[in-house]
């Protein structure tokens, strides 16, 4: 019952958000400077021309007539038709998802892996060169944005030790068999493990570069929470028990100062679903990142609202997603 | 007679600033006996305590002296030995049943750890044995209470727990730290004679850390009167209670509240005593402070 209620109100604010982004996205684009038709039409096309095309996408209306009408459309499942492709945006905005799906979670899985590892090391090595090393790297995790860490590894891994590839997804002279986007999962799924090392090959500087600055943060607050931890009783207990420093890290701190990480990892894993928008273009990844570029220089305003609608969607998954993974983590949340 | 625990002229010191935290302590207790170890906060009583289990702070660090456990000189084994060695003989009752539970883990595998990851039993002979113990203590349900997790019970519960847990390996040395000064009055009383009943059963050495000497009456057979580091009595209890030795040992006594006689009003240990007394142990150690101990 009270799951129930809740998932009911959480429903329902998801819902008022997304109106609220879809409003907000809406009136922007069309504040701002620039217009679709002028990107449309050759140089010295008549007035009457621009006139012709306003009418035709609706321009010519009243931004509340213009929102109402998208609106409506929106609510039966029609995001418009792209104005620079002249496809639906749905199927385009779809197309491109699963592109940008794989590279967060890579990056995710990435700066887990890289953050919790570091943490354990530097909490075992407290008071070392270990952690001191460990602390000066983080502060410069933190301090280097994703699309600095991206050039930095296009110069390494691209140049000087020329071992990634550099741009796009998939190499083109790969003949995918796959059905769906999602290559990464496909080619598993398939066991095509040829295409997988390539797929990997073309993510890994992307990943690593949204993946880094995430790293940082989890790293740091983790050894922070886990240095508190290890001296709290019940981890004072653990070793009178005969347990070994990094067993009593791993069983006893670990999984209580995970809880407060776990958050911080939700927060900020939207803000890497946003990275990715700079880094794929970077690397001419060919996701959903890539086309809102695209779809911005050319004033493609229904792609535009398309990609961000989907965008806000994708947030508020993830912190559903963290809120439900932390209640199922505490067990004082658990059993309330 | 050889003693189970033999602390041998152990001092200690904080690593930062040098001051004294041990000064030569000399405590033997043979094995299935009980000593209190008493004195006011920053006396190093629980460091004693914490000493013997190995988990001393990082900062604290051992100047001279020799822990020996069941005959082992624990200065003398590698630190990975040092561990399991106490693992297998000693146990720990800690202060505070609130927080020396892992809030994240279920009561079972809290006691049964022990007994599977160092002491190498199966985890069915570990579960049954943790049935067992439980029940010794009273806990009601003892198969449904171990699949519960710490905050679903009472800090008496809790404390049940951890006793049950302490005598689950079968120690022979126990070190319980101020047992019960976290719980209800109403329950301390309930665990003390738990533990006494427990210790008795077993046959095990306890060394009980305590600044209630209530408590040291009921429960020990000798104890050591600690100030700023430094044993300045070492008894029997009965002795301690008739005629204490030292100047300190009887300020402290006296300082006891009487519940027998309400009018009479608090007596703190005299000034001239406690100068007395440092003067005597603190003798050329600049480094030393009227409290100022390392609590814990």
């Amino acid at each position: 019952m009270m799951l129930l209620r809740q998932t009911v109100s959480r429903l329902i604010t998801t819902l008022i958000t997304l109106f609220g982004v879809a409003v907000i996205v809406f009136v922007v684009i069309r504040v701002v400077p620039g217009n679709p038709i002028a990107m449309m039409l050759p140089p010295g096309a008549t007035e009457a021309d621009i006139e012709r095309l306003k009418t035709l996408y609706g321009l010519d209306k009243s931004i509340f007539e213009q929102f109402v009408i998208w609106f409506g459309n929106v609510l039966h499942g029609d995001f418009g038709t792209s104005i620079s492709t002249r496809q639906p945006v749905l199927s385009l905005v779809l197309d491109r998802l699963p592109a940008t799906l794989e590279l967060s979670i890579i990056a995710l899985v990435m700066a887990v892996a890289i953050g919790v590892t570091l943490a354990i090391l530097g909490t075992r090595f407290r008071g070392r060169k270990t952690e001191a090393g460990i602390d000066v790297a983080n502060g410069v995790g933190l301090s280097v944005p994703d699309f600095l860490w991206g050039l930095a590894l296009i110069l390494l891994f691209g140049v000087l030790w020329p071992v990634f590839q550099i741009s796009g997804r998939v190499s083109p002279r790969l003949e995918l068999p796959f059905t769906s986007q999602f290559y990464l999962f496909e080619s598993v799924l398939r066991l095509r493990f040829d295409i997988l090392a390539d797929l990997l090959s073309h993510m890994f500087m992307p990943a690593l570069a949204l993946a880094l600055p995430l790293a940082a943060i989890i790293s740091q607050l983790l050894k922070q929470s886990l240095k508190e931890t290890v001296n709290l009783d019940y981890s004072v207990l653990a070793r009178t028990k005969g347990y070994s420093e990094t067993k009593v890290i791993l069983s006893e701190a670990l999984p209580n100062s995970i809880l407060p990480t776990l958050t911080l990892v939700g927060v900020q894993f939207t803000f890497l679903i946003g990275g990715t928008v700079i880094i794929e273009r970077l690397l001419s990844y060919e996701g959903l990142g890539n086309m809102a570029i695209d779809a911005v220089i050319n004033r493609d305003l229904p792609l535009i609202q398309g990609i961000v609608i989907l965008f806000a969607i994708l947030f508020t998954f993830v912190n559903l997603a963290v809120d439900m993974t932390y209640a199922f983590l505490n067990p004082k949340l658990r059993h309330a | 007679m050889s003693s189970f625990l033999e602390i041998r002229g152990l001092s200690a010191r904080l690593a930062g600033t040098g001051q004294r935290l041990l000064r030569s302590v000399d405590i033997s207790l043979p094995a299935g006996s009980v000593r209190g170890l008493v004195g006011e906060s920053g006396a190093g009583k629980s460091m004693i305590g914490k000493a013997v289990l190995g988990v001393l702070p990082k900062a604290v660090e051992i100047i001279e002296g020799e822990i020996l456990l069941d005959g082992q000189d624990l200065q003398k084994v590698s630190p990975g030995e040092r561990r399991r060695l106490i693992g297998a003989k000693a146990a720990l009752i800690p202060q505070d049943p609130l927080t020396a539970l892992n809030p994240s883990r279920r009561i079972g595998p809290q006691i049964t750890d022990r007994l599977v990851d160092i002491l190498g039993w199966t985890k069915a002979r570990a579960a049954a044995r943790a049935l067992e113990v439980l029940a010794e203590v009273s806990i009601p349900e003892p198969e449904r209470i171990m699949r519960l997790y710490p905050h679903e019970l009472s800090g008496g519960m809790r404390q049940r727990i951890l006793i049950a847990s302490a005598f689950a390996a079968e120690p022979k040395l126990i070190v319980a730290d101020e047992p019960t000064t976290a719980l209800d009055v109403t329950v301390q009383k309930q665990i003390l004679k738990l533990i006494s009943e427990l210790q008795a059963r077993h046959g095990t050495a306890l060394l009980f850390v305590t600044h209630d000497l209530g408590v040291v009456s009921k429960v020990c057979d000798t104890l050591s009167v600690l100030y700023a580091g430094k044993v300045v009595e070492d008894t029997t209890v009965e002795r301690f209670f008739a005629a204490p030795q030292h100047a300190y040992s009887s300020a402290l006594l006296a300082a006891t509240p009487r519940h027998t006689d309400p009018s009479s009003s608090l007596k703190p240990v005299p000034r001239e005593v406690t100068d007395a007394v440092a003067a005597e142990v603190a003798v050329d150690d600049t480094t030393w402070r009227p409290n100022g101990g390392v609590r814990g």
